[in-house]
């Protein structure tokens, strides 16, 4: 089963609700953080790394001995990331999207492959929970293709959940596909309910079932509790502002570390989820969330 | 008409999400002369939720492409499936929105013409007048791709409205992260703010984006929000920034002003001028006019 947790707006508490079910339930679990541009997961699970790898995407390399000038590459491309100046083709690898037409197209097979660095995925584990991040190398713009690397980590026998980017663009579409269920996290103010109903469209252009976490509940206004009425959205928890929360956050300590008993309501969290999302046929739920 | 290259541009970033950046502009705004505000996070959009912008000018973002297969042309002869890289193509040869990429690839390819490639139009983009003077905004369709492009199409929209309108600065609210519409937000800009929390994963994301505006030269400086929630985390931040050449323009305490006025859809300065948080940012205001020499 995947859970990916999502918000929106940033910094309503994705990774503290992530990182605290994951290392709440004590069967076989993984933690997939998603966030490749700013990812944080690492800083509170602190896991031992014990494999690194590079992550690269295929971009074009000209052999122009073989090259007539054609100029079909540059014609096929849309992303303007291969151009014939005078008597050379000058490549552009960071604005390339790796779909490659210019290698298909070219009649003189002069186009043959070479890599970009997109970022490095880290996978370690720490009490058993399973920890996998994508790192977006600084400088690269498009971090859907590592998203979907760190994803491939994701195994079906497992509890999955996926710390997912803020926004509702590409990137957040790439870390909810496929979920089973995604947990919205929001606060009740109006920056976290314009950016809520945002996020909202987009789990339902996917058809996945979700549900709302309210962060830092008593701050704000009503507005979010009424949104998520008219929706008929299931508010599944409420964390409440304590000082203390946020002091800890800032240490990188875990909440059901510093404070217990949050651990039943994470897994009490845990079973909602379960009972709202649709059984598979190809697993019983049922077996892995007693 | 003022020239376009004598008009400043400030760009307000965070790496990390949620560390107060809109609040800021929007105080900025509150404090600022002869500016246009510019609301670069377009995939989830909120300083209209404080500028309360009267739109004066709607327009359709059209950007991308998406293959369409004409199943009367289709003869399944599977080309398409074969090129495509983004698996984007179903067994019954019908194109899935959002896995496809808009390369283009299947289109060029198809022997028997069955692929269309119609322009997308993936959003929109305003310019309207707030009580603050102009502001240009836009909103990208959920799920959409090519937030880039909107973002650099709105910062060129608002440098065209500060020349028309003879003023000098423009405030940009760029995204969180440190990807494409975050680079998109950067190149060109006078300086960047960074606005960073107290917290381990606020150090972590703010080294990022530090690094990646060093990587395009762009002079940076950074203020502590919420300081007081860390203050060793804080200083951690403020050591660095010094080390980098980053300008530490000052401390801002945790204060539930920021919450309170933007419930209200107010700034912090409309909703309570003397609160502590207020009295923080007036100063960093000062200290930053004089610094890109207001």
């Amino acid at each position: 089963m995947i859970i990916s947790v999502a918000s929106g707006k940033g910094g309503t508490g994705k990774t503290t609700v992530a990182t605290n079910l994951a290392i709440s339930y004590e069967g076989d679990v993984q933690l997939l953080d998603c966030d490749v541009e700013e990812p944080n997961a690492h800083l509170f699970i602190r896991p031992d790394i014990t494999e690194v790898k590079t992550i690269t995407t295929p971009v074009p390399e000209v052999d122009m001995g073989k090259c007539t000038l054609c100029g079909k590459c540059a014609e096929i491309c849309l992303f303007k990331a291969i151009v014939v100046i005078g008597k050379t083709v000058l490549p552009f690898p960071e604005m390339c999207h790796s779909c490659g037409g210019c290698m298909a197209v070219c009649p003189e097979k002069a186009i043959t492959e070479t890599r970009r660095e997109l970022g490095v995925i880290e996978r370690g584990v720490r009490n058993g929970l399973e920890f996998v991040h994508g790192k977006l190398r600084v400088g690269e713009a498009m971090s859907p293709p590592l998203i979907r690397k760190v994803r491939e980590y994701s195994r079906p026998d497992a509890l999955t959940i996926i710390d997912a980017p803020p926004g509702t663009s590409c990137p957040v579409i790439a870390s909810m596909k496929g979920a089973d269920f995604v947990l919205l996290v929001t606060e009740p103010t109006p920056f976290g309910l314009n950016d809520l109903k945002l996020a909202v469209g987009a789990v339902k252009i996917l058809g996945i079932p979700c549900g709302l976490v309210i962060n830092r509940a008593d701050i704000g206004d009503d507005r979010v509790r009424e949104y998520a009425k008219e929706e008929g959205l299931n508010i599944l928890m409420e964390i409440g502002f304590d000082r203390r929360i946020a002091e800890a956050y800032s240490k990188g300590d875990m909440l059901v570390k510093v404070m217990p008993e949050w651990k039943s309501r994470f897994l009490s969290l845990l079973r909602q989820i379960k009972e709202l999302t649709p059984r598979k046929n190809s697993e019983n739920p049922d077996e892995k969330y007693k | 008409m003022k020239n376009i290259n004598n008009i400043k541009e400030l760009v307000v970033i965070s790496g990390k999400g949620g560390t107060g950046k809109t609040s800021l502009l929007a105080a900025f705004a509150s404090l600022a002369a002869n500016k246009v505000l510019c609301d670069a996070d377009v995939d989830a959009a909120d300083l209209h939720l404080i500028m309360d912008p009267q739109i004066r000018e709607r327009h359709e973002f059209e950007s991308g492409h998406k293959a369409i297969i004409h199943q009367d042309k289709c003869t399944q002869c599977g080309l398409c499936r074969e090129l495509c890289r983004w698996e984007a193509i179903t067994e019954n040869f019908v194109v899935d929105p959002i896995e496809c990429e808009g390369c283009g690839v299947c289109h060029y390819f198809c022997p028997e013409k069955a692929i269309d490639f119609p322009l997308n139009t993936c959003g929109e983009w305003f310019i309207s007048d707030t009580r603050f003077g102009p502001m240009a905004h836009a909103r990208l369709g959920i799920a959409e791709e090519n937030s880039g492009k909107l973002v650099t199409l709105i910062r060129q929209e608002g440098k065209k409205l500060a020349e028309q309108k003879n003023l000098d600065l423009l405030l940009t609210d760029g995204p969180p992260g440190i990807g494409c519409p975050v680079i998109a937000s950067l190149g060109g800009a006078t300086a960047v703010f960074i606005v960073a929390e107290p917290t381990i994963s606020g150090r972590h994301d703010m080294k990022r984006v530090a690094e990646l505006a060093a990587f395009f030269k762009i002079p940076t400086m950074v203020c502590i929000n919420k300081f007081d929630l860390n203050p060793k985390e804080g200083q951690l931040i403020e050591e660095f920034a010094r080390k980098k050449n980053i300008t530490v323009m000052g401390r801002i305490p945790f204060d539930h002003v920021f919450t309170r006025a933007m419930v209200q859809g107010k700034t912090i300065f409309e909703f309570d001028g003397h609160s502590d948080g207020s009295l923080a940012v007036e100063k960093i205001w000062n200290d930053l006019a004089l610094h890109l020499e207001l």
